[in-house]
């Protein structure tokens, strides 16, 4: 005998046992209705997964060039709060940290927002600008480095060709082999090669230079110091053991965080010390509100339209818990069917918003589970509040 | 003995609003028996049904419905009995978003031990009985009021009850659509050996009746045929 025979006899008495599909037929033999329903849970659905979706994004937008730095460690200061306000730090405490065993390697970063003038419209506008030595690893991404050896004439940067447009057509112009040259901070730079980076809330636009003209562009910093410093570690060697002897050695001038570290550093940044975190959450509660409103007039007055049916059913003999499952079914059905098109919707709208913003908006995994949850619960909520006008159902009043 | 009715007394509303609507009514019906119940308005007539048919809670009196003592039955109790006891509309009820096949169906399905298949074979075996059979896909809204009368007819017969109760079922019908409605259910009733207690205004149908009641001001008398 097969071991799938006693399964399918189950199957088979499950699907003979079952009954007439009332909440199916109750919702879909009142197009009108479901339509609403279905209009205002979707609409719940997609304020939900927009509002999540910013929020989410600028969280992992806040931290795009974060991710690309090629490093174990990073020492930052201790007086530095975010992407947006780098404090600098002796380059002595990077040069310290060389004498550790386990350190491979070091690289010392400028980091800042400086003042890009468009080279259209001649109008300024703040980019993320980072200073490097040309021969040093700075990214992960190795086609960096064979761009880099142009940095080394005086004067010249490399451009994000992700950069927002109200930087001028500096990409275009570029590829299109014309000279590219521009000001920031009132000093001539020429653009020498293009990098794709991505935008982040902080910084709408990026670009790469040596320190040395990163220091012309910005005399007044004082000299030996840096904003970031990378620590690379040789294979096999145990970051968190480096962390604690830098702690130790280092004065307490300069953070150590490790690559994680640091990017945690900038999301906490945006997390906690701005609203933005609250206002999309909020905006996503709004959606969930406005949901539950919709679905629970729409089943209260469905309940209330049948409220003869569902008295009729109780006089036959059937059970009140019956006829609260056909409602709890209900909004089941409503919680699936109004899902689907605001998934897709959300799809749609995040493409939308990548093209629009370079934001990196995408459908993952956990915001699907959450929005289906919310709207799930948004309908079971609404199904068990319609439920309490069952308790009106007389069975006695319809003779 | 389908229905034992003894010294059953009802009141409705409290305090100085208490008004008796029954004052003590001893009945019997008999499995098998049509009983015909007839009476002006605001006797009482609907409240003796609703309390027969399990939908109300005794107050007072002893009711033995299909042998089961319903004075002080818990509400599971009297939901179990009703599954057993058919009911008729005055109006005809039946589930606007289903079928005629379906609404028969809902009858059917609280049968226990039968298959899916099983329940709808015997419903439009019912629809079929009651000269729908060319009807079993049409909704209510699509049906004169004498076919849906004759659709609910099927629903309460498809559950196979041992009692049928009736409130005035051919109020909204024209005479020849009563009469086919009250002989149909006379015959069908007949054939599953289950009482009928039928209220009725009607005195074109009188004579289907084995038996006559009359209730006036909650009391009520046999009539002679």
């Amino acid at each position: 005998m097969s071991p799938l025979q006693p399964l399918l006899r189950v199957l088979r008495s499950l699907w003979g046992g079952r009954g007439i599909p009332l909440a199916w037929l109750l919702l879909t033999r009142q197009p009108v209705r479901l339509a609403v329903a279905l209009a205002g849970i979707s609409f719940a659905g997609i304020l939900m997964f927009m509002q999540l979706g910013f929020r989410d994004g600028l969280f992992d937008a806040s931290v795009t060039i974060h991710r690309l730095f090629d490093t174990d460690l990073v020492l930052i200061s201790p007086r530095s709060s975010s992407s947006v306000s780098m404090a600098g730090f002796p380059r002595r405490r990077l040069v310290q940290a060389m004498a550790d065993p386990q350190v491979a390697g070091i690289t010392p970063v400028h980091w800042n927002l400086l003042l890009w003038r468009n080279p259209k419209n001649l109008s300024t506008r703040s980019i993320l600008a980072l200073g490097f030595e040309p021969t040093d690893p700075l990214f992960t991404d190795p086609s960096l480095a064979s761009k880099a050896t142009v940095l080394n004439q005086r004067g010249r940067v490399l451009f994000d060709q992700q950069s927002r447009a109200e930087f001028g057509p500096v990409a275009e112009w570029f590829k299109a082999g014309r000279t590219v040259e521009s000001e920031i901070s009132g000093m001539r730079v020429r653009v020498a090669g293009l990098v794709s980076l991505g935008t982040s809330f902080g910084a709408d636009g990026n670009l790469l230079t040596s320190s040395e003209t990163f220091l012309g562009l910005m005399p007044n910093t004082p000299p030996g110091s840096i904003e970031v410093g990378l620590i690379r570690l040789k294979p096999g060697s145990d970051p968190a053991a480096v962390i604690s002897r830098l702690k130790t050695s280092l004065p307490d001038d300069v953070t150590v965080l490790t690559k994680q570290g640091f990017i945690d550093f900038e999301q906490n940044y945006w997390r906690t010390s701005t609203s933005i975190g609250f206002i999309f959450t909020l905006g996503a509660g709004m959606g969930f509100v406005v949901g539950c409103v919709i679905v629970y007039q729409v089943l209260y007055s469905d309940v209330s339209d049948h409220l003869p049916e569902y008295a009729t059913l109780m006089a036959m003999g059937y059970p009140l818990l019956t006829l609260l499952g056909v409602v709890a079914r209900e909004g089941l059905l409503l919680a699936a069917f109004g899902y689907l098109p605001a998934y897709a919707a959300g799809q749609g709208l995040y493409a939308l918003v990548r093209g629009a913003t370079q934001l990196p908006v995408a459908m993952d995994t956990t915001r699907a589970v959450t929005v289906f949850t919310m709207i799930l619960l948004m309908c079971m909520g609404s199904a068990s509040l319609a439920m309490r006008r069952l308790a009106d159902a007389d069975p006695a009043e319809i003779f | 003995m389908a229905i034992e009715v003894q010294g059953l007394q009802h009141w409705f509303g409290s305090g100085t609003n208490r008004r008796q609507v029954l004052q003590g009514i001893e009945c019997r019906v008999a499995a098998g028996e049509v009983v015909l119940l007839t009476g002006p308005s605001g006797c009482g007539k609907t409240t003796f049904l609703t309390l027969v048919g399990a939908l109300r809670q005794v107050q007072q009196g002893s009711v033995h419905v299909l042998g089961q003592q319903l004075h002080g039955a818990q509400r599971g109790a009297r939901q179990q009995l009703r599954r057993s006891i058919g009911m008729i509309f005055q109006g005809h009820n039946l589930l606007r978003c289903l079928t005629a096949e379906q609404n028969v169906q809902m009858g059917s399905d609280l049968l226990p031990g039968l298959s899916y298949r099983a329940r709808r074979d015997q419903a439009r075996e019912w629809l079929r009985a009651v000269g729908l059979g060319d009807h079993l896909g049409h909704l209510p809204h699509d049906l004169s009021g004498g076919q849906k009368q004759r659709v609910a007819i099927a629903r309460a017969l498809a559950a196979k009850p041992q009692l049928l109760l009736a409130d005035e079922p051919t109020a909204a019908l024209d005479s020849q659509s009563g009469r086919e409605v009250v002989d149909l259910l006379k015959d069908l009733a007949r054939q599953q050996g289950c009482g009928v207690l039928m209220v009725t205004h009607d005195p074109r149908i009188l004579d289907i009746a084995d038996r006559l009641l009359q209730m006036e001001d909650g009391h009520l008398f046999a009539k002679p045929l």
